[in-house]
C-alpha cells in the first residue's frame, strides 16, 4: 500500500526529532511498528492508542501498551503533560475536529509530532485545476467519496492554525514526493508547492505563570491551607 | 514465614496447604484459625523462581484450572486457555490456582470443619471480602517461596482478585490480565446475587446455614440461584442463537408448566448439574464478597499515593461487548484511571455475542492477545 511506504518513510524522521528515554504517546499507532521501534533505539517508555481492533490487538501482543481506542474521545482521560511527546502520523486529516484534536495533542505532551499530506502540492493543484476533479494521488490514494480523509488542508493552512492557536512551530521538515527532505521555510511559496508529506514539532508558547499577591488566605478542598 | 505443611489429596487430586494457628485476620475484624488452601500448579517453575502466574477463578470456579477435575470429571474450567502451548503456555510458566477463601473445593469455607466446634461452620463461616482472598493466596505464594508473581490472571470475579493484587501487593507482581471485571460490583449485579441469595434462604432445607448438620442441600434454592446465574453470564442474542423459541422433545406447547422450552431445560439441568458440585452456602459467602467489592472511589488514590512500587506493572484489561454484567465501560473506568496516573496499560475490547461467559468460551482473539502479552513481555522483562 502507498500510504504505508509513505508512512515509513516519516519514521526516520520522527526519531530524529525525540530524546532518549522519552516518554510518549502514539496516537493511531498500528500494530506498534512506530513504538516499537523508538522503544528499541531510543529506550523510550511508549504508549500507543489504536481505533482498529485488529491492529490494537497486534500491537498488545507485542507487548506494546496500546489501548483499543478513538482518539477523539479518548485523549482526555490522559493527564496534562503526562507524557515528553505525542505523534500524530498521518491522522489530523482523518479527525473530525483536528483543531482540538492539536489542543489536546498539547495539553497531554510537551511536545507534539504531527506529520500530513500536503494538499498543497503542485500535482494536486494541477489536477484540480486541469481535471476539475478531487485529486488522487500517491499520498492521497482515495476516490473522494471512501475517504477517511475528511479535512484537507494545506501546509499553509496548517502553519495559519497554529499561529492562531499560539502554538510554537519548533521544527518543520518537508519531504517531496521522491522523498527527499528539506526544512520547510515561512512564507516560501515553493514550500507549499514541493512539500508531498509535512512533519512538524510542535511545542506551546511559554507563559510566565502568573503570581497574585493577596492577603486572603484560600481554603482548599481538604482544608488545607494555601495562601 | 508462617508455619505450613503441604499433603496432597488423593481424592481431590490436589495439594492441601496447612496454616495452623495462624489466626488469619478478615476485614470484618474476625478470624479464622486454620488456614488451609487447595491448589495446583502446571509447568515447572524456573530457577530464579520468575515465571510463576497465579490464575484466579471466578465465582463457581476451583483449582482445577485445567486436565481433568475429579469432582466433575470433566475438563478443567480454563482447559483451553492452560496447558503445553496454549495461551498461557505450561512450557513456559509456572502456573499456579487455588480454591478461594470461602470456596467449597478444599480450601477453608463454610463447608470445612470449624476447630471450635469440630462441626462444619455453615452459617457461622466468617463474612470474607476479595481482599482476603487474595491475603490468602500470598500466604500460598510465600511458602512456595516465590517473591514476585509473573502475573495475576483472572476473568470476572477473578479479574477482582487481579485488581486487588495490584492494589495490595504491587510490588509482587509484574503484570496483571483483568477479563471482564469493574473497580465495583454494580448495584444491579448485586441485585441478581441478592435474588439468588433469597432462593438459597428460603429453601427449607437451608436450616440457617447448617444443613450439613443434618445431611441435608438446599438443592431447590442452589439451582435457582444457578439458573437465574446462568441468565446474566449469556447475552440474549447468545440465548437466542442457542435456543430461540425451539421446544424441548416436543412438537406442540404442553399447556402446563413443563419444561416446554429448550431454554427452560437447559437452565433446569445447569441448575441440578451445580447442586452436585457446590456448597450452597459458598454461593452465599463468595457472592456476598463480590459485591462488597469496590474501588470505584478509592482506586485512584489508591495507586497515587501507595508507598509501594507500582509503575513496573503492566496491566492488560479486556472486555467483551455483549457483557453486560460486567460492561466495556466499566473496564475501561480502570484503563481511564490508569492512563490518567501514566501507567502501563493495554485495552482491548473484543467483539463477541457470547455475554460475560466468553471469557471462558472460545474466543481466538482473546488468546491470541493473552499469548502475545505474556510472552513479549517476558521476553522484555529481561
Amino acid at each position: 500500500m502507498n500510504k504505508r511506504k509513505s508512512i515509513r518513510k516519516d519514521w526516520k524522521l520522527i526519531e530524529s526529532l525525540i530524546s532518549q528515554n522519552a516518554r510518549l504517546l502514539d496516537i493511531g499507532c498500528g500494530e506498534g511498528e512506530l513504538i516499537q521501534l523508538l522503544k528499541k533505539n531510543l529506550n523510550a517508555n511508549t504508549h500507543g492508542i489504536e481505533l482498529n481492533a485488529e491492529l490494537a490487538q497486534k500491537a498488545i501482543a507485542k507487548g506494546l501498551s496500546v489501548i483499543h481506542g478513538d482518539a477523539e474521545k479518548d485523549l482526555k482521560q490522559y493527564s496534562n503533560q503526562s507524557f515528553d511527546y505525542v505523534i500524530l502520523s498521518q491522522t489530523l486529516q482523518a479527525m473530525m475536529k483536528p483543531r482540538d484534536i492539536l489542543a489536546e495533542l498539547l495539553r497531554i505532551g510537551g511536545k507534539a509530532i504531527v506529520s500530513f499530506p500536503n494538499f498543497g502540492h503542485w500535482k494536486i493543484r494541477l489536477q484540480l485545476l486541469l481535471l476539475g476533479k478531487m485529486p488522487v494521488t500517491e499520498g492521497l490514494p482515495f476516490a473522494w467519496y471512501d475517504t477517511p480523509n475528511i479535512h484537507f488542508f494545506t501546509l499553509k493552512d496548517f502553519q495559519n492554525l497554529c499561529k492562531e492557536m499560539n502554538i510554537i512551530i519548533e521544527k518543520s521538515i518537508g519531504l517531496t514526493s521522491q522523498g527527499k527532505q528539506f526544512i520547510i521555510k515561512n512564507n516560501i511559496i515553493s514550500s507549499n508547492l514541493f512539500t508531498h508529506e509535512a512533519i512538524f514539532l510542535l511545542s506551546y508558547q511559554n507563559f510566565e505563570p502568573i503570581k497574585i499577591k493577596t492577603a486572603n488566605k484560600i481554603f482548599a478542598k481538604n482544608s488545607a491551607i494555601v495562601s | 514465614m508462617i508455619e505450613s505443611n503441604i499433603i496432597y489429596n488423593d481424592k481431590k487430586d490436589c495439594q492441601i496447604i496447612n496454616f495452623e494457628n495462624i489466626n488469619f485476620k478478615l476485614v470484618s475484624g474476625l478470624s479464622i484459625q486454620h488456614l488451609k488452601i487447595a491448589f495446583k500448579t502446571f509447568g515447572e517453575l524456573n530457577a530464579d523462581k520468575t515465571n510463576a502466574i497465579l490464575i484466579c477463578h471466578a465465582l463457581t470456579g476451583d483449582q482445577y484450572v485445567t486436565g481433568k477435575n475429579p469432582i466433575t470429571n470433566k475438563d478443567g474450567w480454563w482447559s483451553r486457555m492452560v496447558g503445553p502451548n496454549k495461551p498461557i503456555d505450561t512450557n513456559i510458566f509456572f502456573v499456579i490456582s487455588s480454591n478461594v477463601l470461602g470456596g467449597c473445593a478444599g480450601s477453608t469455607g463454610p463447608k470445612e470443619r470449624n476447630p471450635k466446634t469440630n462441626k462444619p461452620y455453615g452459617g457461622n463461616f466468617p463474612s470474607i471480602t476479595i481482599k482476603d482472598m487474595v491475603k490468602a493466596q500470598t500466604y500460598l505464594i510465600d511458602s512456595l517461596k516465590i517473591k514476585k508473581l509473573f502475573s495475576v490472571i483472572g476473568g470476572s470475579m477473578g479479574a477482582m482478585q487481579a485488581l486487588q493484587w495490584s492494589i495490595d501487593y504491587p510490588e509482587r507482581i509484574e503484570t496483571i490480565i483483568h477479563i471482564a471485571g469493574a473497580l465495583k460490583h454494580s448495584t444491579q449485579n448485586i441485585a441478581f446475587n441478592e435474588v439468588g441469595r433469597q432462593a438459597i434462604m428460603n429453601d427449607p432445607l437451608w436450616l440457617n446455614g447448617n444443613y450439613h448438620l443434618e445431611n441435608k442441600v438446599p438443592e431447590r434454592g442452589l439451582s435457582v440461584a444457578r439458573m437465574i446465574g446462568h441468565i446474566t453470564y449469556l447475552s440474549e442474542d447468545a440465548m437466542h442463537r442457542k435456543f430461540g423459541r425451539k421446544l424441548q422433545s416436543r412438537d406442540i406447547i404442553s399447556f402446563g408448566f413443563d419444561a416446554d422450552f429448550q431454554i427452560e431445560s437447559y437452565l433446569r439441568y445447569q441448575g441440578r448439574s451445580f447442586v452436585e458440585r457446590f456448597d450452597a452456602n459458598s454461593y452465599l459467602y463468595l457472592t456476598r464478597a463480590m459485591d462488597y467489592f469496590d474501588h470505584s472511589d478509592s482506586y485512584q488514590k489508591s495507586i497515587e499515593f501507595s508507598y509501594k512500587p507500582n509503575n513496573h506493572i503492566r496491566y492488560l484489561i479486556i472486555s467483551f461487548t455483549s457483557d453486560w454484567l460486567f460492561p466495556t465501560n466499566e473496564n475501561k473506568t480502570i484503563v481511564e484511571t490508569l492512563n490518567y496516573l501514566s501507567k502501563q496499560v493495554s485495552f482491548i475490547e473484543i467483539e463477541t455475542d457470547k455475554g460475560h461467559d466468553s471469557f471462558l468460551l472460545d474466543e481466538p482473539e482473546l488468546d491470541f492477545v493473552t499469548k502475545g502479552f505474556l510472552e513479549n513481555n517476558k521476553v522484555l522483562d529481561k
